[in-house]
C-alpha cells in the first residue's frame, strides 16, 4: 500500500432542496506517486463530486470512508491546508472574481502556499518574472495577468489560467476536472504540455475526462470507470480507447 | 424676542442655550423654523431609517477656541500620510468648524475667503427645507468660500475638517460654499476626520456653472464616537459635470445627504459611494437627484460592506421633471453583509414626470459568495485572507469609478491602511 493517495469506502452526500442526496457510494481508489490516473464515466456518476470532496468543498458531507494524502487524513483538513499539502484542483468551471487582479491573486496564493510550506515569500518582482514565464509557456497573452481573475476570459483562457495556477503552486497531486472540455486541438496540446512539465516521480494526477484526445498527450498509467458513485472497473490505457469507441453502456451492463 | 425655549423639546433642547442667543434675521428665522419642526425623528420619511438618538442627552457647547496643537497635528498627519501625493496638495484645514491657518497650505489659482469674514448663507440651502440645514444656519461660525474663476483649471484642493472632542459634547456647523465658474475645473478632496465625541453638521453649497467640472471626493473617517450629519447642495449647469464619490468609514453615526439639481441641459451628475462599517456604526447615504432639464445624465452606484452590528442606509431618489426629456438615469445599491446582525436599509425611488426617459435602478443584498471563497481557499489562501480579498474587490470596483487618479489612489491607500492584513499579497 502506497502512502500517496488512498481513498477507501468514501461516501458523500449533498443537501439538494432539503433532501440528502447520496452521490459517492463507496469509492475505493489508490494512486501511487508519479502516476497519471484517469476517471471516466457517464454524466452524474459522481466524478466532479469526488474532486470537490478531495479538495474540501464544505457543501458535501462525507458520511463514510477515508481519504489520506501522504499518510495524513485529508478529510480533516481545511481546503487551504490541502493546497499547502500539495493538492490542486483544476476546476471544471473556473470561478470569476470581479475586482480581483489576476497577478495579485496568483501572488497571494503562491505566497500563502510558500508560507505554509516553510518557504520565503516571493517579492513582486521575482513573482512577476516567474508568472510571466509560466504564462508564456502556456501561450497566454501577457495582459491576462493584469485582468480580473477569469472575468471576460474565454473558455480556453480560463482553462489555461487553471493550468497556470497549477504550474505556479507546484502541487504534488493535481485533479484535472474536465480541463480538456471546450478546448480546441492546439489549446488541448498546450494544456497537456503544461501538465506533462510537472510530471515527476513525486507528482501524480487524477484526470477526469470524457475524451481520449487528451490522453494521447498525457499517456496515463491507469483508467478507472466510475458509475453510480463508485469505481466499477479499472484497467490500463487501452480501456480508455475501448470506451472512446464503444461507449459506457457495455461496461455498465456488465456490473448491473 | 425669544419664545423658542419652550418649543424646544427632544434633541433640539441640546442646542437651546445657543439658539436662544442668536443675532441676525437669517439665523433667527432658521431657529424659528427649527422650533416649529424640531430635529427629525423616524416619523419624518427622510429620516425613517436613521435616528438622532446618538446625539445623546447632554447639551452641546460651542467648541473651545484652543485645541491641543499636537492632537491636531497628529490627526492631520494621519490624513496626509495616507498617500504620498497628499502632503503636496493645497489644503484648507478646519478644526472644530473653524479655519485653522496654521495647518493650511492655501491654493493659488482660486479665490478663497471664509464664512466668518462675511457670513452669506447661499440660495440653495433654504433653512425651512431641512432642520439640519436650519441648525447649521443658526449656529454656523465659519466655512470655506471657494470660487474657481472662469476658464481656470485649479487642480486639486483639499478641505480637511478635523473634529477634536473633549470631556463635554461640542458641536460645529461649518457652512461651505464652492463655485466652479464657467469652463473651469476643480478636483476637491474633502476629508472628515477626528477623535472623541463631537457633532459635525456641515452644509456645503456647490455651483457648477456652464461647461465646468467639479470632481469631488468626500472621505469620512470621523472619530469613533462622532456624529456627522452633512448636507450638500449641488447646482449643475449646462454641459457641466458634478462627479462625486463618498467613501464612508464612520463615525458612530454618519449621514451624507446630497441634493443635486441638473438645472440646464446636458449636465452630468455622479453620486457614487462606498461604505465599510463595523461595530455599532451607522452610515447613511441619502441623495435626491433632480433632473430639471433635458438631455442630462445621472449615475449612482453605492456599495456597502457591513460587519458586526453595523447598519447601512441608502436612500436614493431620482426625480425627473416633466421638462426633462431624454433623461438618462441609473441607480444601483449593493450590500455585502458579513454578519447576521448587520443590516442594510435601501430605499431607491424613481419619480418620473417626463415620458421619454431611460431610468433604471436596482438593489442587491448578499453574503460573500461560497464559490468564490472556496476557489480562493483551494489555492491555499487562508479563509480570513480570502474573505478580505473578496471584500476589497467588491468595494474596489466602486473606487474605480473615481476618475481623478490622485483621489482614487488616496481612497485605496486609506482602505489599505485601515484594513491592514488584507490579502493583496502586499
Amino acid at each position: 500500500m502506497s502512502q500517496f493517495l488512498e481513498i477507501s469506502g468514501l461516501c458523500a452526500q449533498i443537501d439538494a432542496d432539503g433532501q440528502k442526496k447520496q452521490i459517492l457510494q463507496g469509492v475505493d481508489l489508490s494512486i501511487p506517486p508519479g502516476e497519471v490516473h484517469v476517471i471516466m464515466g457517464p454524466n452524474g456518476s459522481g466524478k466532479s463530486t469526488l474532486s470537490y470532496v478531495l479538495a474540501g468543498r464544505e457543501e458535501y458531507e462525507v458520511t463514510a470512508g477515508t481519504a489520506t494524502f501522504h499518510g495524513q487524513d485529508l478529510l480533516a483538513m481545511e481546503p487551504e491546508e490541502r493546497a499547502a499539502a500539495g493538492l490542486f484542483l483544476a476546476f471544471q468551471s473556473p470561478i470569476e472574481l470581479p475586482g480581483v487582479n489576476n497577478a495579485n491573486f496568483l501572488r497571494t496564493a503562491v505566497n500563502a502556499v510558500r508560507r505554509a510550506r516553510g518557504l520565503d515569500e516571493l517579492d513582486a518582482v521575482a513573482f512577476l518574472k516567474m508568472a510571466r514565464e509560466a504564462a508564456k509557456a502556456l501561450s497566454m497573452a501577457p495582459d491576462m495577468l493584469k485582468r480580473n481573475v477569469n472575468v471576460g476570459f474565454s473558455g480556453g483562457e480560463k482553462k489555461r489560467n487553471e493550468v497556470l495556477q497549477m504550474t505556479l503552486l507546484q502541487p504534488t497531486f493535481a485533479i484535472l476536472d474536465e480541463t480538456d472540455s471546450g478546448l480546441d486541438v492546439d489549446a488541448l496540446r498546450i494544456v497537456a504540455e503544461g501538465v506533462n512539465r510537472l510530471r515527476a516521480p513525486t507528482f501524480s494526477a487524477l484526470v477526469i475526462t470524457h475524451h481520449q484526445k487528451l490522453l494521447d498527450y498525457l499517456v496515463p498509467d491507469r483508467i478507472h470507470v466510475m458509475a453510480r458513485g463508485r469505481i466499477i472497473l479499472s484497467g490500463g490505457p487501452e480501456l480508455a480507447r475501448q470506451i472512446d469507441q464503444e461507449g459506457y453502456t457495455k461496461f455498465l451492463a456488465e456490473v448491473a | 424676542m425669544n419664545a423658542l425655549s419652550k418649543d424646544m423639546s427632544g434633541p433640539l433642547a441640546l442646542f437651546a442655550n445657543r439658539l436662544n442667543t442668536l443675532v441676525g434675521a437669517e439665523r433667527q428665522s432658521a431657529a424659528g423654523a427649527l422650533a416649529r419642526t424640531g430635529l427629525p425623528d423616524r416619523k419624518v420619511e427622510a429620516w425613517r431609517y436613521t435616528t438622532l438618538r446618538a446625539l445623546g442627552k447632554q447639551d452641546y457647547a460651542a467648541p473651545p477656541m484652543q485645541v491641543e496643537a499636537s492632537t491636531v497635528r497628529a490627526l492631520l498627519e494621519r490624513v496626509l500620510q495616507a498617500h504620498p501625493a497628499m502632503a503636496a496638495l493645497p489644503r484648507v484645514v478646519f478644526v472644530n468648524g473653524r479655519h485653522a491657518p496654521a495647518y493650511s497650505a492655501l491654493p493659488d489659482d482660486v479665490d478663497l475667503s471664509f464664512f466668518a469674514e462675511a457670513p452669506r448663507f447661499g440660495l440653495q440651502a433654504a433653512p425651512d427645507r431641512d432642520p439640519l440645514v436650519a441648525l447649521n444656519t443658526a449656529l454656523a461660525e465659519d466655512g470655506l468660500v471657494l470660487r474657481v474663476p472662469a476658464g481656470v483649471d485649479a487642480g486639486h484642493v483639499m478641505l480637511v475638517s478635523l473634529g477634536v472632542g473633549g470631556a463635554d459634547p461640542l458641536s460645529f456647523h461649518p457652512r461651505h460654499t464652492v463655485v466652479v465658474e464657467k469652463e473651469s475645473h476643480l478636483r476637491l478632496i474633502c476629508v472628515q476626520a477626528g477623535q472623541g465625541a463631537y457633532f459635525h453638521n456641515p452644509v456645503m453649497d456647490i455651483r457648477v456653472e456652464d461647461g465646468a467640472t467639479l470632481e469631488h471626493l468626500t472621505l469620512q473617517t470621523e472619530g469613533e464616537q462622532a456624529v456627522s450629519l452633512g448636507t450638500l447642495y449641488a447646482h449643475v449647469g449646462h454641459q457641466s459635470v458634478y462627479d462625486s464619490f463618498v467613501l464612508g468609514l464612520g463615525g458612530q453615526l454618519v449621514r451624507h445627504e446630497v441634493h443635486a439639481r441638473l438645472a440646464a441641459t446636458r449636465g452630468v451628475v455622479h453620486v457614487n459611494g462606498a461604505q465599510r462599517l463595523t461595530g455599532q456604526q451607522v452610515g447613511d447615504i441619502t441623495s435626491i437627484i433632480t433632473h430639471a432639464a433635458s438631455d442630462c445624465t445621472s449615475r449612482q452606484t453605492v456599495r456597502n460592506v457591513l460587519d458586526g452590528h453595523a447598519r447601512g442606509v441608502f436612500q436614493g431618489k431620482v426625480l425627473v421633471e416633466r421638462i426633462a426629456q431624454k433623461t438618462d438615469g441609473y441607480q444601483m445599491n449593493q450590500a455585502l453583509l458579513l454578519s447576521p446582525y448587520a443590516e442594510i436599509d435601501a430605499k431607491p425611488e424613481l419619480e418620473i414626470y417626463a415620458d421619454d426617459v431611460r431610468c433604471s435602478h436596482g438593489a442587491t443584498v448578499g453574503a460573500l459568495d461560497d464559490d468564490q471563497l472556496f476557489y480562493l481557499r483551494s489555492r491555499g489562501i487562508p479563509k480570513h485572507e480570502a474573505c478580505q480579498m473578496l471584500i476589497d474587490a467588491f468595494l474596489d470596483e466602486t473606487i474605480a469609478l473615481v476618475e481623478d487618479a490622485t483621489a482614487q489612489a488616496f481612497c485605496r491607500a486609506v482602505m489599505a491602511a485601515r484594513f491592514a492584513g488584507r490579502g493583496e499579497g502586499a
